[in-house]
Protein backbone atom coordinates (compact mmCIF):
# COMPACT_ATOMS: atom_id res chain seq x y z
CA UNK A 1 0.00 0.00 0.00
CA UNK A 2 2.38 2.54 1.34
CA UNK A 3 4.77 1.90 -2.37
CA UNK A 4 1.40 2.36 -4.13
CA UNK A 5 0.72 5.82 -1.99
CA UNK A 6 4.34 6.66 -2.65
CA UNK A 7 4.49 5.76 -6.30
CA UNK A 8 1.25 8.64 -6.82
CA UNK A 9 2.90 11.01 -5.20
CA UNK A 10 5.84 10.83 -6.50
CA UNK A 11 4.06 10.96 -9.68
CA UNK A 12 2.74 14.01 -8.90
CA UNK A 13 5.96 16.27 -8.59
CA UNK A 14 5.12 16.83 -5.08
CA UNK A 15 8.25 17.94 -3.83
CA UNK A 16 9.46 20.30 -7.30
CA UNK A 17 5.94 22.47 -6.69
CA UNK A 18 6.47 22.54 -3.19
CA UNK A 19 10.11 24.15 -3.64
CA UNK A 20 8.80 26.27 -6.89
CA UNK A 21 5.98 27.75 -4.30
CA UNK A 22 9.08 28.94 -2.09
CA UNK A 23 10.34 30.35 -5.56
CA UNK A 24 7.37 31.79 -6.67
CA UNK A 25 6.72 33.86 -3.27
CA UNK A 26 9.99 35.46 -3.79
CA UNK A 27 9.38 36.52 -6.72
CA UNK A 28 6.54 38.96 -5.91
CA UNK A 29 8.44 39.74 -3.04
CA UNK A 30 10.66 42.76 -2.44
CA UNK A 31 14.04 42.21 -3.70
CA UNK A 32 16.84 42.05 -1.53
CA UNK A 33 19.57 43.46 -4.40
CA UNK A 34 20.73 47.28 -4.57
CA UNK A 35 21.40 49.01 -7.75
CA UNK A 36 25.35 49.17 -6.45
CA UNK A 37 27.13 52.10 -8.40
CA UNK A 38 24.02 54.21 -7.12
CA UNK A 39 23.16 52.54 -3.90
CA UNK A 40 25.59 51.17 -1.49
CA UNK A 41 25.21 48.40 0.95
CA UNK A 42 25.10 50.44 4.66
CA UNK A 43 29.19 50.43 6.03
CA UNK A 44 30.42 49.86 9.53
CA UNK A 45 32.71 53.09 10.77
CA UNK A 46 35.29 50.48 11.71
CA UNK A 47 35.86 49.44 7.59
CA UNK A 48 39.48 49.60 6.81
CA UNK A 49 39.60 50.77 3.46
CA UNK A 50 41.92 53.05 1.91
CA UNK A 51 45.05 54.41 3.78
CA UNK A 52 45.20 57.94 4.49
CA UNK A 53 47.20 60.26 6.97
CA UNK A 54 45.72 62.80 8.98
CA UNK A 55 46.87 66.02 9.73
CA UNK A 56 46.03 68.39 12.75
CA UNK A 57 43.28 70.96 12.46
CA UNK A 58 46.02 73.44 12.13
CA UNK A 59 47.27 71.85 9.00
CA UNK A 60 50.13 70.04 10.36
CA UNK A 61 50.79 67.15 9.81
CA UNK A 62 50.35 64.14 12.73
CA UNK A 63 52.95 61.77 11.80
CA UNK A 64 55.59 61.93 13.88
CA UNK A 65 58.22 59.20 12.27
CA UNK A 66 58.29 56.76 15.23
CA UNK A 67 57.89 53.77 12.61
CA UNK A 68 55.62 51.67 15.03
CA UNK A 69 53.67 51.28 11.90
CA UNK A 70 56.43 50.10 9.66
CA UNK A 71 57.86 47.68 12.91
CA UNK A 72 53.96 46.16 13.44
CA UNK A 73 53.05 45.78 9.62
CA UNK A 74 52.99 42.02 8.88
CA UNK A 75 53.17 41.90 5.48
CA UNK A 76 56.08 44.74 5.34
CA UNK A 77 53.87 47.14 2.96
CA UNK A 78 55.16 50.02 4.80
CA UNK A 79 58.75 52.35 4.34
CA UNK A 80 58.95 55.40 6.20
CA UNK A 81 61.96 57.09 5.86
CA UNK A 82 62.84 60.39 8.31
CA UNK A 83 64.58 63.47 9.04
CA UNK A 84 64.97 66.43 11.78
CA UNK A 85 63.00 69.42 10.15
CA UNK A 86 64.16 72.83 10.39
CA UNK A 87 62.04 73.85 13.52
CA UNK A 88 63.55 70.63 15.62
CA UNK A 89 60.39 68.00 15.08
CA UNK A 90 61.11 64.69 13.10
CA UNK A 91 59.25 64.09 10.06
CA UNK A 92 59.20 61.89 7.91
CA UNK A 93 60.79 62.55 3.98
CA UNK A 94 59.51 58.83 2.68
CA UNK A 95 56.15 57.06 4.01
CA UNK A 96 55.29 54.47 0.71
CA UNK A 97 52.51 51.96 1.21
CA UNK A 98 52.63 49.31 -1.17
CA UNK A 99 48.48 48.27 -1.64
CA UNK A 100 49.48 44.87 -2.88
CA UNK A 101 51.30 44.03 -0.30
CA UNK A 102 49.28 45.47 2.21
CA UNK A 103 46.42 42.94 3.96
CA UNK A 104 44.38 45.37 5.31
CA UNK A 105 44.54 43.98 8.88
CA UNK A 106 44.69 47.94 10.62
CA UNK A 107 47.60 47.28 12.76
CA UNK A 108 49.34 50.24 11.69
CA UNK A 109 45.99 52.20 12.56
CA UNK A 110 45.74 50.05 15.96
CA UNK A 111 49.75 51.34 17.26
CA UNK A 112 49.60 54.99 15.52
CA UNK A 113 50.23 57.18 18.97
CA UNK A 114 49.35 60.24 17.28
CA UNK A 115 46.07 59.11 15.04
CA UNK A 116 47.90 59.73 11.84
CA UNK A 117 47.52 56.44 10.24
CA UNK A 118 44.46 54.93 9.37
CA UNK A 119 42.39 53.00 7.12
CA UNK A 120 39.75 55.16 5.65
CA UNK A 121 36.05 54.07 4.93
CA UNK A 122 37.16 54.07 1.20
CA UNK A 123 37.22 50.98 -0.77
CA UNK A 124 36.33 52.31 -4.47
CA UNK A 125 39.75 52.99 -5.76
CA UNK A 126 41.28 51.98 -8.64
CA UNK A 127 45.00 51.95 -10.18
CA UNK A 128 45.91 51.65 -14.02
CA UNK A 129 49.62 50.42 -13.63
CA UNK A 130 51.30 48.51 -11.43
CA UNK A 131 53.36 50.96 -10.33
CA UNK A 132 50.91 52.97 -9.15
CA UNK A 133 50.30 50.66 -5.81
CA UNK A 134 52.83 52.44 -4.66
CA UNK A 135 51.24 55.10 -2.58
CA UNK A 136 53.69 58.14 -1.15
CA UNK A 137 53.35 60.35 1.63
CA UNK A 138 52.21 63.37 -0.73
CA UNK A 139 49.09 61.19 -1.97
CA UNK A 140 48.19 59.26 1.47
CA UNK A 141 47.93 63.31 2.82
CA UNK A 142 45.80 64.39 0.42
CA UNK A 143 43.69 61.32 0.83
CA UNK A 144 43.32 62.15 4.50
CA UNK A 145 42.52 66.04 3.63
CA UNK A 146 40.02 64.39 1.10
CA UNK A 147 38.25 62.55 3.32
CA UNK A 148 39.25 64.21 6.69
CA UNK A 149 35.43 64.52 7.85
CA UNK A 150 34.56 61.15 7.19
CA UNK A 151 37.66 59.18 9.08
CA UNK A 152 37.27 62.42 12.43
CA UNK A 153 33.21 61.58 12.39
CA UNK A 154 34.25 57.37 12.29
CA UNK A 155 37.28 57.35 15.09
CA UNK A 156 34.88 59.53 17.22
CA UNK A 157 32.18 57.01 17.10
CA UNK A 158 34.48 54.63 18.21
CA UNK A 159 36.13 56.26 20.55
CA UNK A 160 34.64 54.11 23.30
CA UNK A 161 35.46 51.10 22.24
CA UNK A 162 39.56 51.38 21.84
CA UNK B 1 42.45 -5.20 -32.98
CA UNK B 2 42.81 -1.91 -31.09
CA UNK B 3 43.89 -1.78 -28.01
CA UNK B 4 41.72 0.01 -25.21
CA UNK B 5 42.81 2.21 -22.84
CA UNK B 6 41.71 4.46 -19.92
CA UNK B 7 41.70 8.15 -20.89
CA UNK B 8 43.10 10.55 -18.13
CA UNK B 9 42.49 14.14 -17.80
CA UNK B 10 42.15 16.89 -15.81
CA UNK B 11 39.52 17.65 -13.75
CA UNK B 12 41.12 21.80 -12.86
CA UNK B 13 42.98 23.82 -11.66
CA UNK B 14 40.70 26.43 -13.19
CA UNK B 15 37.54 24.01 -13.30
CA UNK B 16 33.85 26.30 -12.26
CA UNK B 17 33.05 23.06 -10.15
CA UNK B 18 36.96 22.41 -8.60
CA UNK B 19 36.08 25.14 -5.77
CA UNK B 20 39.67 27.37 -6.47
CA UNK B 21 42.62 25.66 -7.29
CA UNK B 22 42.44 21.87 -6.93
CA UNK B 23 43.77 19.98 -9.88
CA UNK B 24 42.22 16.45 -10.15
CA UNK B 25 43.83 14.09 -12.68
CA UNK B 26 41.09 11.21 -13.29
CA UNK B 27 41.81 8.31 -14.77
CA UNK B 28 38.49 7.30 -16.70
CA UNK B 29 36.58 3.86 -18.36
CA UNK B 30 34.09 5.59 -20.26
CA UNK B 31 32.32 7.84 -17.63
CA UNK B 32 33.53 5.55 -14.65
CA UNK B 33 36.22 7.37 -12.18
CA UNK B 34 39.06 4.56 -12.03
CA UNK B 35 41.24 6.63 -10.14
CA UNK B 36 41.55 10.23 -9.18
CA UNK B 37 44.49 12.13 -8.14
CA UNK B 38 44.14 15.77 -6.54
CA UNK B 39 47.54 17.25 -7.15
CA UNK B 40 47.85 20.69 -4.61
CA UNK B 41 50.11 23.32 -3.82
CA UNK B 42 48.67 26.16 -6.74
CA UNK B 43 47.91 27.87 -3.50
CA UNK B 44 50.30 27.27 -1.37
CA UNK B 45 51.44 30.69 0.35
CA UNK B 46 54.44 29.12 3.22
CA UNK B 47 51.93 30.77 6.01
CA UNK B 48 53.54 28.62 8.98
CA UNK B 49 57.18 29.47 7.80
CA UNK B 50 55.71 33.08 6.91
CA UNK B 51 54.40 32.95 11.08
CA UNK B 52 57.80 31.83 12.56
CA UNK B 53 59.07 34.88 10.88
CA UNK B 54 56.72 37.20 12.93
CA UNK B 55 56.26 38.31 16.36
CA UNK B 56 53.21 36.13 17.68
CA UNK B 57 50.58 38.78 17.37
CA UNK B 58 51.42 39.70 13.86
CA UNK B 59 50.38 36.59 12.17
CA UNK B 60 46.41 37.04 13.37
CA UNK B 61 45.88 38.74 10.21
CA UNK B 62 47.21 35.77 8.27
CA UNK B 63 45.25 33.06 9.69
CA UNK B 64 41.99 34.79 8.06
CA UNK B 65 43.71 33.58 5.15
CA UNK B 66 43.48 30.01 6.23
CA UNK B 67 40.16 28.81 5.29
CA UNK B 68 39.16 31.65 3.68
CA UNK B 69 35.37 31.21 4.29
CA UNK B 70 35.46 29.88 8.47
CA UNK B 71 37.74 33.13 8.85
CA UNK B 72 37.23 33.80 12.70
CA UNK B 73 37.42 29.97 13.37
CA UNK B 74 41.02 29.98 12.40
CA UNK B 75 42.30 32.87 14.42
CA UNK B 76 40.06 31.12 17.05
CA UNK B 77 42.78 28.09 17.72
CA UNK B 78 45.66 30.67 17.34
CA UNK B 79 45.08 32.44 19.56
CA UNK B 80 43.71 29.14 21.73
CA UNK B 81 47.31 28.44 21.18
CA UNK B 82 49.06 31.67 22.49
CA UNK B 83 46.92 31.61 25.41
CA UNK B 84 47.48 28.10 26.67
CA UNK B 85 51.32 28.87 25.98
CA UNK B 86 51.08 31.97 28.17
CA UNK B 87 48.72 30.51 30.46
CA UNK B 88 46.39 33.12 30.74
CA UNK B 89 42.25 33.16 30.14
CA UNK B 90 40.69 35.71 28.23
CA UNK B 91 37.60 37.62 30.15
CA UNK B 92 34.17 36.22 30.16
CA UNK B 93 32.81 38.42 27.79
CA UNK B 94 35.13 37.99 25.03
CA UNK B 95 34.95 34.03 25.30
CA UNK B 96 30.98 34.67 24.94
CA UNK B 97 32.12 36.94 21.79
CA UNK B 98 33.86 33.91 20.22
CA UNK B 99 31.58 31.72 21.03
CA UNK B 100 29.15 33.82 19.26
CA UNK B 101 31.65 34.80 16.38
CA UNK B 102 32.51 30.98 15.76
CA UNK B 103 28.61 29.94 14.95
CA UNK B 104 28.07 32.76 12.91
CA UNK B 105 31.42 31.78 11.25
CA UNK B 106 29.67 28.37 10.94
CA UNK B 107 26.60 29.61 9.34
CA UNK B 108 28.70 31.82 7.24
CA UNK B 109 30.67 29.18 5.92
CA UNK B 110 27.95 26.54 5.49
CA UNK B 111 25.64 29.22 3.29
CA UNK B 112 28.56 29.32 1.15
CA UNK B 113 28.88 25.45 1.27
CA UNK B 114 25.36 25.04 0.49
CA UNK B 115 25.40 27.56 -2.18
CA UNK B 116 27.86 26.92 -4.30
CA UNK B 117 27.39 22.90 -4.08
CA UNK B 118 23.75 23.27 -4.54
CA UNK B 119 25.26 25.50 -7.61
CA UNK B 120 27.53 22.54 -8.87
CA UNK B 121 24.52 20.14 -9.10
CA UNK B 122 21.95 22.21 -10.51
CA UNK B 123 20.38 24.13 -8.10
CA UNK B 124 20.87 27.70 -9.12
CA UNK B 125 17.66 29.80 -6.94
CA UNK B 126 19.35 28.05 -3.28
CA UNK B 127 22.51 29.84 -4.26
CA UNK B 128 20.90 33.74 -4.79
CA UNK B 129 19.12 32.72 -1.36
CA UNK B 130 22.33 31.34 0.23
CA UNK B 131 24.06 34.73 -0.81
CA UNK B 132 21.31 36.61 0.99
CA UNK B 133 21.72 34.85 4.45
CA UNK B 134 25.26 34.84 4.23
CA UNK B 135 25.29 38.82 3.22
CA UNK B 136 23.88 38.70 7.11
CA UNK B 137 26.65 37.07 8.91
CA UNK B 138 29.34 39.55 6.86
CA UNK B 139 27.51 42.85 8.11
CA UNK B 140 28.31 41.01 11.39
CA UNK B 141 31.66 40.57 10.63
CA UNK B 142 31.84 44.21 8.97
CA UNK B 143 30.23 46.25 12.28
CA UNK B 144 32.43 44.26 14.74
CA UNK B 145 35.80 44.32 12.76
CA UNK B 146 35.99 46.23 10.23
CA UNK B 147 36.35 43.72 7.24
CA UNK B 148 33.77 41.63 5.91
CA UNK B 149 35.94 38.78 5.17
CA UNK B 150 39.78 38.98 6.45
CA UNK B 151 38.88 40.19 9.91
CA UNK B 152 41.96 39.86 12.78
CA UNK B 153 39.28 40.60 15.52
CA UNK B 154 40.36 37.78 18.23
CA UNK B 155 43.42 38.85 19.59
CA UNK B 156 45.55 36.75 22.70
CA UNK B 157 43.62 37.46 26.01
CA UNK B 158 40.58 38.75 24.29
CA UNK B 159 39.04 40.48 21.24
CA UNK B 160 40.00 43.44 19.68
CA UNK B 161 36.74 45.91 20.52
CA UNK B 162 33.36 45.35 22.22
CA UNK B 163 30.10 45.10 19.80
CA UNK B 164 29.22 48.69 18.40
CA UNK B 165 26.08 49.89 19.64
CA UNK B 166 25.17 51.03 16.67
CA UNK B 167 24.77 49.00 13.03
CA UNK B 168 25.57 50.79 9.79
CA UNK B 169 21.90 52.10 8.05
CA UNK B 170 20.91 51.91 4.87
CA UNK B 171 20.69 55.51 2.85
CA UNK B 172 18.23 56.76 1.40
CA UNK B 173 17.91 56.62 -2.84
CA UNK B 174 15.59 56.63 -5.70
CA UNK B 175 14.74 53.41 -5.71
CA UNK B 176 15.14 52.77 -1.68
CA UNK B 177 12.80 55.17 0.05
CA UNK B 178 10.07 55.08 2.66
CA UNK B 179 8.69 51.69 3.35
CA UNK B 180 11.40 49.71 1.14
CA UNK B 181 13.93 51.81 3.56
CA UNK B 182 12.12 50.90 6.71
CA UNK B 183 12.07 47.30 5.89
CA UNK B 184 15.70 47.35 5.03
CA UNK B 185 16.81 49.08 7.82
CA UNK B 186 14.54 46.78 9.98
CA UNK B 187 17.02 44.97 11.95
CA UNK B 188 19.26 47.85 11.73
CA UNK B 189 18.04 50.25 14.25
CA UNK B 190 19.42 49.30 17.22
CA UNK B 191 22.92 47.45 18.75
CA UNK B 192 25.08 44.54 16.55
CA UNK B 193 23.17 42.27 19.23
CA UNK B 194 19.78 42.87 18.12
CA UNK B 195 20.99 42.41 14.77
CA UNK B 196 22.40 39.11 15.08
CA UNK B 197 19.38 37.97 17.46
CA UNK B 198 17.06 39.20 14.53
CA UNK B 199 19.35 37.51 12.09
CA UNK B 200 19.42 34.39 14.00
CA UNK B 201 15.56 33.98 15.10
CA UNK B 202 14.99 34.51 11.26
CA UNK B 203 17.28 32.17 10.37
CA UNK B 204 15.22 29.05 11.05
CA UNK B 205 12.52 30.08 8.84
CA UNK B 206 14.97 30.22 6.01
CA UNK B 207 16.70 27.07 7.17
CA UNK B 208 13.27 25.54 6.20
CA UNK B 209 12.77 27.19 2.83
CA UNK B 210 16.24 25.43 1.62
CA UNK B 211 15.11 22.14 2.93
CA UNK B 212 11.75 22.61 1.38
CA UNK B 213 13.85 23.58 -1.83
CA UNK B 214 16.44 20.54 -1.78
CA UNK B 215 15.45 18.11 0.83
CA UNK B 216 13.06 15.80 -0.76
CA UNK B 217 13.72 17.24 -4.37
CA UNK B 218 14.41 14.17 -6.48
CA UNK B 219 16.88 15.45 -8.26
CA UNK B 220 19.13 16.49 -5.69
CA UNK B 221 18.63 13.04 -3.98
CA UNK B 222 19.85 11.37 -7.13
CA UNK B 223 22.65 13.30 -7.04
CA UNK B 224 23.81 12.71 -3.43
CA UNK B 225 21.97 9.59 -2.00
CA UNK B 226 24.53 6.73 -2.22
CA UNK B 227 27.24 8.86 -3.72
CA UNK B 228 30.77 8.99 -1.61
CA UNK B 229 30.13 6.46 0.97
CA UNK B 230 32.32 6.12 3.88
CA UNK B 231 31.99 3.70 6.28
CA UNK B 232 32.20 4.55 9.90
CA UNK B 233 35.49 2.28 10.79
CA UNK B 234 36.90 4.17 7.53
CA UNK B 235 36.33 7.81 8.67
CA UNK B 236 38.25 7.52 11.46
CA UNK B 237 40.87 5.57 10.00
CA UNK B 238 41.20 8.87 7.26
CA UNK B 239 41.46 11.10 9.83
CA UNK B 240 37.70 12.84 9.02
CA UNK B 241 36.28 15.21 11.00
CA UNK B 242 33.55 17.92 11.54
CA UNK B 243 30.47 16.79 9.07
CA UNK B 244 32.25 14.36 7.31
CA UNK B 245 32.80 12.22 10.20
CA UNK B 246 29.33 13.06 11.75
CA UNK B 247 27.50 11.95 8.43
CA UNK B 248 29.06 8.27 8.93
CA UNK B 249 27.62 7.96 11.91
CA UNK B 250 30.20 9.17 14.49
CA UNK B 251 29.37 11.15 17.09
CA UNK B 252 32.10 13.70 17.59
CA UNK B 253 32.33 16.77 17.99
CA UNK B 254 35.26 19.30 19.76
CA UNK B 255 32.66 21.33 20.94
CA UNK B 256 31.02 18.87 22.94
CA UNK B 257 34.14 16.49 23.53
CA UNK B 258 36.47 19.17 24.50
CA UNK B 259 34.59 22.34 25.42
CA UNK B 260 36.29 25.39 24.64
CA UNK B 261 35.72 29.24 25.18
CA UNK B 262 31.94 28.75 26.35
CA UNK B 263 30.74 25.71 24.48
CA UNK B 264 30.17 24.02 27.91
CA UNK B 265 27.38 26.38 28.89
CA UNK B 266 25.66 25.63 25.41
CA UNK B 267 22.98 24.22 25.26
CA UNK B 268 23.06 22.58 21.73
CA UNK B 269 22.85 18.41 19.85
CA UNK B 270 24.84 17.13 17.52
CA UNK B 271 23.60 15.74 14.57
CA UNK B 272 24.81 12.24 13.16
CA UNK B 273 23.91 10.45 9.66
CA UNK B 274 23.42 6.88 9.45
CA UNK B 275 24.82 5.97 5.87
CA UNK B 276 27.43 8.13 5.67
CA UNK B 277 26.77 9.51 2.01
CA UNK B 278 26.63 13.02 0.30
CA UNK B 279 23.06 13.55 1.48
CA UNK B 280 23.63 12.24 5.10
CA UNK B 281 26.36 14.58 4.89
CA UNK B 282 24.13 17.48 3.72
CA UNK B 283 21.30 16.63 6.14
CA UNK B 284 24.10 16.96 9.06
CA UNK B 285 25.23 20.29 8.08
CA UNK B 286 21.59 21.87 7.53
CA UNK B 287 20.88 20.86 11.21
CA UNK B 288 23.97 22.38 12.23
CA UNK B 289 22.67 25.46 10.90
CA UNK B 290 20.10 25.30 13.08
CA UNK B 291 22.05 24.39 16.34
CA UNK B 292 24.04 27.47 15.08
CA UNK B 293 21.45 29.97 15.26
CA UNK B 294 19.83 28.28 18.80
CA UNK B 295 23.76 29.31 20.70
CA UNK B 296 24.00 32.81 19.41
CA UNK B 297 20.75 33.44 20.71
CA UNK B 298 22.10 31.91 24.15
CA UNK B 299 25.30 34.13 23.64
CA UNK B 300 23.12 37.10 23.02
CA UNK B 301 21.01 36.91 25.41
CA UNK B 302 24.29 36.76 28.02
CA UNK B 303 25.82 39.53 26.20
CA UNK B 304 22.82 41.47 26.48
CA UNK B 305 22.64 40.92 30.26
CA UNK B 306 26.74 41.43 31.23
CA UNK B 307 28.63 43.75 29.94
CA UNK B 308 32.53 44.03 30.80
CA UNK B 309 35.89 43.74 29.99
CA UNK B 310 36.77 42.28 26.46
CA UNK B 311 40.33 42.04 26.85
CA UNK B 312 42.41 41.14 29.53
CA UNK B 313 44.23 44.18 31.02
CA UNK B 314 48.08 42.55 30.86
CA UNK B 315 50.04 44.69 29.28
CA UNK B 316 52.87 42.45 28.49
CA UNK B 317 50.49 40.72 26.51
CA UNK B 318 47.58 42.93 25.62
CA UNK B 319 47.95 46.88 24.55
CA UNK B 320 46.33 49.47 26.34
CA UNK B 321 43.67 51.22 25.57
CA UNK B 322 44.66 54.49 23.48
CA UNK B 323 43.21 57.11 26.67
CA UNK B 324 45.88 54.70 28.72
CA UNK B 325 48.19 55.01 26.54
CA UNK B 326 48.10 58.70 25.70
CA UNK B 327 47.80 59.59 29.38
CA UNK B 328 50.45 57.27 31.14
CA UNK B 329 54.20 56.92 30.20
CA UNK B 330 54.31 53.44 31.73
CA UNK B 331 51.58 52.47 29.05
CA UNK B 332 52.73 54.51 26.46
CA UNK B 333 56.37 51.91 26.91
CA UNK B 334 53.98 48.78 26.99
CA UNK B 335 52.34 49.96 23.54
CA UNK B 336 55.80 50.54 21.89
CA UNK B 337 57.63 47.40 23.35
CA UNK B 338 54.37 45.12 22.02
CA UNK B 339 54.09 46.96 18.65
CA UNK B 340 57.80 46.67 17.80
CA UNK B 341 59.04 43.19 19.38
CA UNK B 342 55.85 41.63 20.62
CA UNK B 343 56.33 39.44 24.10
CA UNK B 344 57.90 36.31 24.32
CA UNK B 345 56.35 33.12 25.67
CA UNK B 346 57.16 30.47 27.98
CA UNK B 347 59.55 27.52 26.57
CA UNK B 348 57.36 24.81 25.08
CA UNK B 349 54.78 23.27 22.83
CA UNK B 350 51.00 23.22 22.95
CA UNK B 351 48.39 22.06 20.73
CA UNK B 352 44.89 23.53 20.38
CA UNK B 353 41.71 22.89 18.44
CA UNK B 354 38.35 24.34 17.53
CA UNK B 355 35.61 22.83 15.32
CA UNK B 356 35.91 24.92 12.63
CA UNK B 357 32.97 24.70 10.33
CA UNK B 358 34.54 21.93 8.05
CA UNK B 359 36.22 19.88 11.18
CA UNK B 360 38.73 20.02 13.19
CA UNK B 361 41.16 23.31 12.80
CA UNK B 362 44.29 22.66 15.21
CA UNK B 363 47.02 24.78 15.90
CA UNK B 364 51.03 23.32 16.68
CA UNK B 365 53.15 26.16 18.66
CA UNK B 366 56.41 25.37 19.61
CA UNK B 367 58.29 28.07 21.39
CA UNK B 368 61.47 28.60 22.48
CA UNK B 369 60.89 31.37 24.75
CA UNK B 370 61.41 33.90 21.93
CA UNK B 371 59.18 36.28 21.02
CA UNK B 372 58.37 34.23 17.69
CA UNK B 373 57.32 30.69 17.62
CA UNK B 374 59.94 28.30 16.92
CA UNK B 375 57.71 26.11 15.10
CA UNK B 376 54.08 26.68 13.99
CA UNK B 377 51.84 23.93 12.50
CA UNK B 378 48.18 24.21 11.64
CA UNK B 379 45.96 21.19 11.25
CA UNK B 380 44.04 21.69 8.22
CA UNK B 381 40.70 19.16 7.95
CA UNK B 382 40.14 19.92 4.40
CA UNK B 383 43.80 18.22 3.71
CA UNK B 384 42.72 15.14 5.33
CA UNK B 385 39.23 14.98 3.46
CA UNK B 386 40.58 15.77 0.47
CA UNK B 387 43.36 12.63 0.75
CA UNK B 388 39.81 10.25 0.83
CA UNK B 389 39.36 11.69 -2.78
CA UNK B 390 40.00 8.73 -4.65
CA UNK B 391 38.93 6.66 -2.48
CA UNK B 392 35.22 8.31 -2.53
CA UNK B 393 35.11 8.85 -5.88
CA UNK B 394 36.32 5.65 -7.20
CA UNK B 395 33.62 3.54 -9.09
CA UNK B 396 31.52 6.80 -9.52
CA UNK B 397 30.69 8.42 -12.69
CA UNK B 398 32.71 11.86 -13.78
CA UNK B 399 29.57 13.94 -12.55
CA UNK B 400 29.88 12.64 -9.35
CA UNK B 401 33.23 13.97 -8.37
CA UNK B 402 31.51 17.51 -8.40
CA UNK B 403 29.10 16.07 -5.95
CA UNK B 404 32.09 14.81 -3.54
CA UNK B 405 34.11 18.17 -3.99
CA UNK B 406 30.62 19.51 -2.99
CA UNK B 407 30.31 17.68 0.08
CA UNK B 408 34.11 17.89 1.25
CA UNK B 409 33.74 21.43 1.58
CA UNK B 410 37.49 22.31 0.52
CA UNK B 411 38.38 25.00 0.76
CA UNK B 412 42.48 25.50 -1.10
CA UNK B 413 43.34 28.20 1.44
CA UNK B 414 43.78 25.72 4.14
CA UNK B 415 44.41 22.51 2.30
CA UNK B 416 47.57 24.54 0.69
CA UNK B 417 48.41 26.69 3.56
Amino acid sequence: MNTVVRYFKSLMLLELFAGLSVTMRYFFRPKFTIRYPEEKTPKSNRFRGLHALRRYPNGEERCIACKLCEAVCPALAITIESTQRDDGTRRTTRYDIDLFKCIYCGFCEESCPVDSIVETGFLEYHMENASERIVDKQQLLAIGDRFEAQIAADREQDAAYR
Amino acid sequence: MAEIRNFTMNFGPQHPAAHGVLRLVLELDGETVVRADPHIGLLHRATEKLAESKPYNQSIGYMDRFDYVSMMCNEHAYVRAIEQLLGIEPPVRAQYIRTMFDEITRIGNHMLWIGSSGLDLGAMTLFLYAFREREMTMDLYEAVSGARMHATYYRPGGVYRDLPDQMPLYKESPWTKGKDLERKNEWREGSLLDFAEAFARDFFTKVDEYETLLTDNRIWKQRTVNIGVVSPERALQLGFTGAMLRGSGIEWDLRKKQPYAMYDKMDFQIPIGVNGDCYDRYLVRIEEMRQSAKIILQCVEWLRANPGPVMLKNFKVTPPTREEMKDDMEALIHHFKLFTEGFCVPEGETYAAVEAPKGEFGCYLVSDGANKPFRAHFRAPGFAHLSAMDEMVRGHMLADVVAVIGTQDIVFGEVDR
